[in-house]
């Protein structure tokens, strides 16, 4: 079929354009990126360090992302030394001095994660290769911290999670580059069933709705343990998809089922949904077994609050952190955020700024950014003053141990931003639970990777 | 040369060229100057390029030849991607198996998938070809979790079997190589005020899109692709000179599910981790945009769709209030924020928007695509009449 005919002169023209071409990535063989920079990827060179700020902008949690990239941008201008400091104050590690990290300028490039793993990993392939970003730091969901913290951990950078609450984070993916601090699903269970337990009683009967997917598993599985421990039944569980938005005709056969208590292990969107379908069909005002039917909603956050609106009056929860708290971390991180943005912050918020200072401080006390430095420095590290209390990131899975929050959604809410009040502080050692436990097997931290 | 008209073979040499220097061509603004931030030559971006190049050269071959319009390609890329991750979790890291693998069980899943839904055409094609992909999706992401890993995606973990190379894994996690040569090792150069990366893995992405752009080219100017086209035409006169179309159209569906499972592959060759949305609608859609931005039809405009495309997702979507309040820090302050304000919801977060209107630009002005764009740009300034052109079926409008 061919009808080509080359003249030598054209032939010889074309081969070495096309060598060339094929023979270009072998002519360089110039310095590779590590050894030009000190042994570990990104090194930082001149009189800055670039931060990674992965978070949904885009897609379901589009608004949490905000929220927690407003909240980074804070804690870069208190590391650089603008504003008021926010909590380098009260920060009970006085290792920053508000010059920066180590002495360079702080600079953040932004990425975003579309909460889908694929386009997370993305954003920070691209953070890491093109801006060389030193540290990703943020997110909401699960899955995507654990695919970023899968990649952070190739790469050889440090990963502090964002909002993600599945045990297996630091669980069955652990991880040795990557750190969390936010609380996780074991921490909801083993703090709300005894508040359950003394509210509604112990011979409860619990009917379990679960978003299907890593995160509700986990969830329902704890509170599944957690309330059983207390005495209580579980009636059934169903598991829900996660696309669903109308969930009346799993409703319905809560009724007939003999339950008197609902959880709904749903976030965002499912949540608010499936709440407002149970509220719809009148469960609360319902009395079963002789006893008030309750709901109970595992994982609060202020954002499916707002947008629940009415119908989380009285609903048990759980949360890392709320504004409301009165200690001097909250009040001087409430303090910077109110001032600068005009209202308070929320917890995914306060989890990333935590995680920027937190990162930022280790590294001051380990003098370098090398991650295998950072991750020691970070590993054992106890630490009050960031709003949650006295604070230990445990060596042995990368989990932050701290109070957790029960809440419970306000009767008669004053403003706009009171719509949970804090029902109790739930001590630390009451959350704490053995690194082998079964809920967290499976995975290995490994070793710490600088990269190459 | 290789079989293919002069004209087709100068045209494959200059994307090879092009594609061999895009660590160069795509870092056009020197690192560290304000413009760097639209430099596109870093490796994951161009593996990326690459690899949407691919899919969207298949899946031209299926809607470019034969008009049907399928919503649900993304499945036999997250297919593919699901296979190779397995295979680099039992078998080993080379990626070799890996891709072999998953172009096989793209290949059997379209098979099936086309048997079923060819026996439509028109929209209910485009529909069952989105059931079927929506369903694969739902399937990866709930009941199939134990082979799919589920909402967090299919990953590699330090104590797999992987039978061939268990030897070699120490403490931290294995990387995805070819006979030695790691995908994510990369050379950066520096030239004057210039940097450029380098990567394997890029390279291996490229040169396999050369392949598929050779393959896809063969396949347009058989007598099989002129058989596809006269499906695309007018079906029914085919089916009238007794001619059975379902053979040809099934085999075209599989060579495209094929070439998606080689993308959905090389995608988890390069980043070993199959998330299930990479099945989903959106997805699915994304490769129709990509294909019609371009030019269905064309032999080169789905590259360029896809590469349009990848760019806005990780370029334009990092263009974030703060860098545009520098853009226009010349402006007094009053003035620089009502200008960003007016412009923000186009960049950053707002990439979609923009990628929108601009899709609607091209469907309404540019029928043909940016191929056709650059075609008519080209017209002006050439000499000969425009009557002189080779017929060309492909910018023919879809039944």
């Amino acid at each position: 079929m061919s009808k080509l005919h080359f003249t030598r002169r054209r032939l010889i023209g074309t081969g070495a354009m096309a060598g060339a071409g094929l023979a270009m990535p072998t002519i360089f063989t110039g310095a590779s990126w590590a050894q030009s920079q000190g042994g570990f990827t990104n090194a930082p060179t001149g009189g800055t360090v670039t931060l990674g700020f992965n978070v949904p902008q885009t897609g379901p949690y589009a608004d949490e992302g905000k929220d927690e990239l407003l909240a980074q941008q804070l804690a870069v201008e208190h590391l650089n030394g603008q504003g008021d400091g926010g909590c380098l104050n009260t920060f009970s590690s006085k290792a920053l001095k508000g010059n920066g990290i180590l002495g360079k300028k702080v600079q953040f490039v932004t990425g975003d994660t579309q909460t889908k793993s694929d386009a997370a990993r993305a954003a920070a392939k691209s953070m890491i290769e093109k801006d060389g970003a030193v540290m990703i730091n943020g997110g909401s969901s699960s899955g995507v911290a654990v695919a970023v913290q899968g990649l952070c951990q190739e790469a050889g950078i440090i990963f502090m999670a964002g909002l993600t609450h599945s045990n297996d984070t630091t669980g069955k993916d652990k991880k040795a580059n990557g750190f969390r601090h936010f609380f996780n699903a074991y921490m909801s269970g083993a703090a709300l069933a005894p508040v359950l337990a003394n509210t509604y009683g112990k011979d409860r009967r619990a009917y379990h709705l679960t978003a299907d997917y890593t995160w509700g598993w986990t969830q329902q599985e704890s509170m599944v343990k957690a309330t059983e421990a207390v005495g209580w039944e579980t009636v059934n569980t169903v598991l829900t998809p996660l696309a669903a938005t109308d969930f009346s005709s799993y409703i319905a056969p809560v009724l007939n089922s003999g339950a008197d208590v609902l959880v709904l292990n749903h976030y965002g969107g499912n949540m608010v949904n499936s709440l407002t379908n149970a509220v719809q069909f009148g469960l609360l005002d319902k009395q079963v077994n002789g006893k008030d039917f309750a709901i109970v909603v595992p994982l609060y956050s202020e954002l499916m609050a707002n947008g629940a609106g009415e119908n989380i009056k009285g609903v048990l929860g759980s949360m890392n952190w709320n504004w409301q708290l009165q200690d001097e971390g909250t009040k001087a991180f409430v303090k910077s955020f109110g001032e600068k943005y005009g209202r308070p912050p929320s917890n995914s918020a306060q989890t990333c700024y935590a995680q920027v200072l937190l990162y930022a401080d280790a590294v001051e006390r380990a003098g370098t950014f090398n991650p295998c430095g950072v991750g020691e420095a970070l590993e054992g590290f106890e630490f009050d003053g960031l709003g949650n209390g006295k604070t230990l990131y445990r060596a042995d899975d990368h989990q932050c141990f701290k109070d957790v929050l029960v809440v419970r959604g306000n009767q008669n809410p004053t403003n706009p931003y009171d719509t949970l009040e804090i029902v109790e502080v739930t001590p630390v050692e009451q959350v704490t639970y053995a690194p082998d436990h079964p809920m967290f097997a499976g995975g290995e931290l490994g070793q710490c990777n600088p990269g190459a | 040369m290789f079989g293919l008209e002069k004209k087709d073979a100068a045209l494959l040499l200059i994307v090879a060229v092009v594609t061999l220097c895009a660590p160069i061509l795509l870092n056009p603004f020197p690192a560290g100057s304000e413009m760097a931030q639209f430099n596109a030559g870093y490796p994951d971006l161009m593996q990326r390029f690459a690899i949407y190049g691919i899919f969207a050269i298949g899946f031209n071959i299926l809607f470019g030849l034969t008009g049907y319009l399928s919503f649900g390609h993304a499945a036999f890329l997250g297919v593919g991607s699901y296979s190779a991750v397995w295979m680099f979790k039992l078998l080993s890291m080379n990626i070799i198996p890996g891709i072999i693998l998953s172009v096989i069980v793209a290949g059997l899943f379209s098979l099936v998938i086309g048997f079923i839904s060819l026996r439509r055409s028109g929209i209910y094609f485009s529909i069952l070809t989105l059931a079927f992909a929506q369903m694969s999706y739902n399937l990866a992401y709930s009941v199939l979790t134990p082979i799919t890993n589920g909402e967090t995606g299919l990953q590699l973990s330090l104590n797999d079997p992987r039978v061939l190379d268990a030897a070699r894994t120490t403490g931290s996690l294995p990387v995805t190589t070819l006979f030695g040569a790691e995908m994510r090792s990369a050379t950066s150069v520096q030239f004057g005020v210039w940097e450029w990366q380098f990567s394997t893995g890029f390279y291996v992405s490229a040169v396999l899109m050369l392949l598929a752009l050779y393959l896809a080219i063969r396949i347009f100017r058989s007598p099989f692709g002129i058989m596809l086209r006269a499906v695309k035409s007018n079906q029914n006169r085919m089916s009238y000179t007794g001619l059975n179309v379902r053979p040809y159209t099934l085999a075209a569906f599989v060579i495209s599910g094929m070439y998606a499972g080689l993308a959905g592959g090389l995608l988890a060759a390069m980043d070993p981790l199959a998330g299930a949305e990479r099945m989903q609608w959106t997805a699915s859609g994304e490769v129709v945009i990509m294909t019609i931005l371009g030019g269905a039809g064309t032999l080169l405009g789905p590259i360029i769709g896809a590469g349009f495309i990848k760019y806005f997702e990780n370029i334009f979507s990092k263009i974030n209030d703060n860098v545009l309040h520098d853009w226009f820090a010349f402006l007094p302050d009053g003035l620089n924020d009502f200008v960003v304000t007016v412009i923000a919801p186009f960049f950053g977060d707002g990439w979609n928007l923009t990628m929108g209107l601009m899709f609607m630009a091209v469907v309404i002005f540019l029928p043909g695509g940016l191929v056709d764009g650059a075609r008519r740009i080209g017209r002006l300034f050439r000499r000969k009449p425009a009557g002189a052109k080779r017929p060309d079926a492909a910018t023919k409008p879809a039944e």
